[in-house]
């Protein structure tokens, strides 16, 4: 199933990716392609298969909630594209 | 005498423990070869020669107490998208170009612990995401056979590092075959173990349910000894499997009569290539030769892997990088006061066009109207995938195929078209699908470029897989063979 330009646009969009014109453009043709290997699985009859998200079966892990060790505040914010004090700076999220 | 950057583990082990020389020695013969070939080669991202040096003296020290393990003094080249603390860890993507971990991935962990030595960070596609290193954001690799192809991907770095003898062992990563690919591509042997096995906590997520951690070595036996280093339950990584602790390199005795190997063959795809071909049939011949029984088996749903595999790993990198939002770390665009402008553009400057092109895929896949479709549906499918390897491995032991039906492709000749890429994966994708195990093992030469064949074996059998890659090397020196350089 071929994706039209707005398509391409939603999807950006979901992903918050910015795209030029001419990436819209590239993504919409390759998109198109691969989407279009992925008609081969209506071959299969899966309406009886349960399902796989992991391949080898591991049950919900707890572990005893012992305090550990936490981050240093100064590693913590070691990789902040912009920081105050011991804040991260970020854009406004609120509208005024 | 051989130069030490041309030793295996195993030898350069023997080597430290009789004090033949030191770790120093070691180390600075390792950065000799980089300093011989790097520039022709581009196996590394960062090189960290004043920090391994420092390494190589501590463990000199702990060598000299009697106290050291079997990686202490072991120059070690580690994929760039394993945190190690203090050293940037780039993914090879301009979003990470800056970053510096203040933590370190539990296989380096174990490794420092033991004092083994950082050569420096492997390069590698971005984000794991290609087949060739040429996705990298800052150059491509050179295989190290003919310096004008790939070297495969995604551990490209890792791969050529090691066949050009860069690096004793490497550490890659492998959600697809991004292992023993590029294994199979550099002639060296390259083993991703099952799902669980290797700590994840600390490798930089493509595909959770998908990535694995494993050595790029210079034969069976320096993956086995990697592998009893980084392997073992922790509890940071929620899918960890809790086992007892095996030695890998215990059951390595070459002895493989009566074992019973399948051929699978949908593995021997249209569009092989006959050099591919001819050396892994001559090396089925060969493993027959040793005692072991081949037959053949079939995998009907193999030809479904491609596209499962492509629904689910773009869905879960979509979301894994949902996290490059130019707030907390990483690249950051500033040139805006509204917020989302600010994070759409930092994503459009800091991903290559292989990263967009996947979240993309796995946004469309995941989202309204169209989970059931594909994601939903991909997961099914990856039932059917597992069920199959479930029933072959009741009549076989381990299943041998070629690791990628092409050998290395010149520099550019792929990139155009993403879907050409990815089918050079075939042959490794449905392992990470079942989270089996596998590994590469070189097995010939099509027009002077290496060929390696996959050994595949059900869930925890890495034993009976690198006992097979053992009984072979014993048999042939395909893995000793170095390129020209």
């Amino acid at each position: 199933m071929p994706l039209d330009r707005a398509d391409v646009e939603h999807i950006a969009a979901l992903a918050r990716i910015g795209l030029s014109d001419e990436e819209i453009t590239t993504f919409q043709e390759q998109l198109s392609n691969i989407l279009e290997q992925f008609e081969l699985l209506k071959q299969l009859d899966t309406s009886a298969v349960e399902p796989t998200g992991h391949a080898v079966e591991v049950s919900s892990v707890m572990r005893e909630d012992v305090p550990d060790e936490p981050l240093d505040p100064e590693d913590t914010l070691l990789n902040a594209p912009r920081r105050e004090g011991d804040l991260f700076r970020v854009k406004a999220v609120l509208e005024e | 005498m051989p130069e030490l950057w041309q030793l295996t583990l195993h030898e350069a082990r023997a080597g430290l423990d009789s004090g033949s020389f030191s770790a120093v020695d070691l180390a600075r013969s390792c950065f000799e070869r980089i300093g011989q070939v790097e520039e022709r080669v581009k196996a590394y991202v960062t090189l960290t020669e004043s920090h391994a040096l420092r390494q190589a003296g501590e463990a000199d020290k702990t060598l000299a107490q009697g106290r050291g393990g079997p990686m202490t003094g072991i120059p070690v080249q580690v994929k760039d998208l394993i945190s190690t603390r203090g050293i940037p860890t780039t993914c090879s993507s301009r979003m990470l170009e800056n970053y510096v971990p203040v933590y370190d991935a539990t296989v380096w962990e174990k490794l420092s612990r033991q004092d083994a030595v950082l050569l420096g960070k492997g390069n590698m596609d971005e984000f794991a995401m290609g087949s060739s290193c040429e996705n990298s954001a800052f150059f491509p690799t050179h295989n190290p056979w003919d310096l004008d192809r790939v070297p495969g991907g995604s551990s490209g770095g890792a791969a050529a590092s090691v066949a050009a003898d860069e690096a004793i062992v490497a550490l890659g990563s492998d959600t697809g075959g991004s292992i023993r690919q590029p294994a199979s591509l550099c002639g060296v042997v390259g083993l991703k173990p099952t799902y669980g096995r290797v700590s994840r906590y600390g490798l930089v997520a493509f595909a959770s349910s998908l990535d694995q951690i494993g050595p790029v070595g210079k034969s069976a036996m320096d993956c086995a000894i990697t592998l009893n280093a980084i392997a073992g339950y922790d509890s940071r990584d929620s899918t960890s499997l809790d086992l007892p602790a095996t030695d890998f390199t215990a059951g390595l005795t070459g002895d493989i009569k009566g074992l019973r190997l399948g051929i699978p063959g949908e593995y021997f795809v249209d569009g092989m290539e006959p050099g591919v071909r001819a050396a892994v049939e001559a090396a089925i011949s060969e493993l027959e030769g040793l005692g072991a029984s081949v037959e053949p088996v079939s995998l009907p749903t193999t030809e479904y892997a491609l596209a499962c595999y492509y629904i689910i790993a773009p869905s879960e990198c979509s979301a894994n990088l949902a996290r490059y939002d130019g707030v907390k770390f990483g690249y950051s665009y500033q040139d805006t006061t509204d917020m989302w402008q600010a994070m759409e553009t930092t994503r459009q400057q800091g991903f290559g066009p292989e990263v967009k092109r996947r979240i993309m895929l796995g946004a469309y896949a995941l989202s309204a109207g169209y989970y059931d479709a594909y994601y939903l549906k991909a997961q099914q499918v990856r039932t059917l995938i597992r069920q199959d390897f479930a029933r072959v491995f009741k009549q076989v032991d381990a299943l041998v195929t070629p690791t990628s039906p092409v050998v290395a492709f010149p520099i550019g000749e792929k990139t155009a078209d993403p879907v050409q890429m990815y089918l050079i994966d075939v042959c490794t994708l449905p392992i990470n699908i079942a989270g089996l195990p596998a590994m590469s093992v070189p097995c010939g030469f099509s027009d002077g470029l290496p060929v390696g064949m996959q050994l595949i074996g059900p869930h925890l059998s890495e034993s009976t897989l690198l006992n097979v890659a053992c009984a072979y090397e014993q048999a042939t020196d395909w893995h000793k063979a170095r390129p020209g350089l």
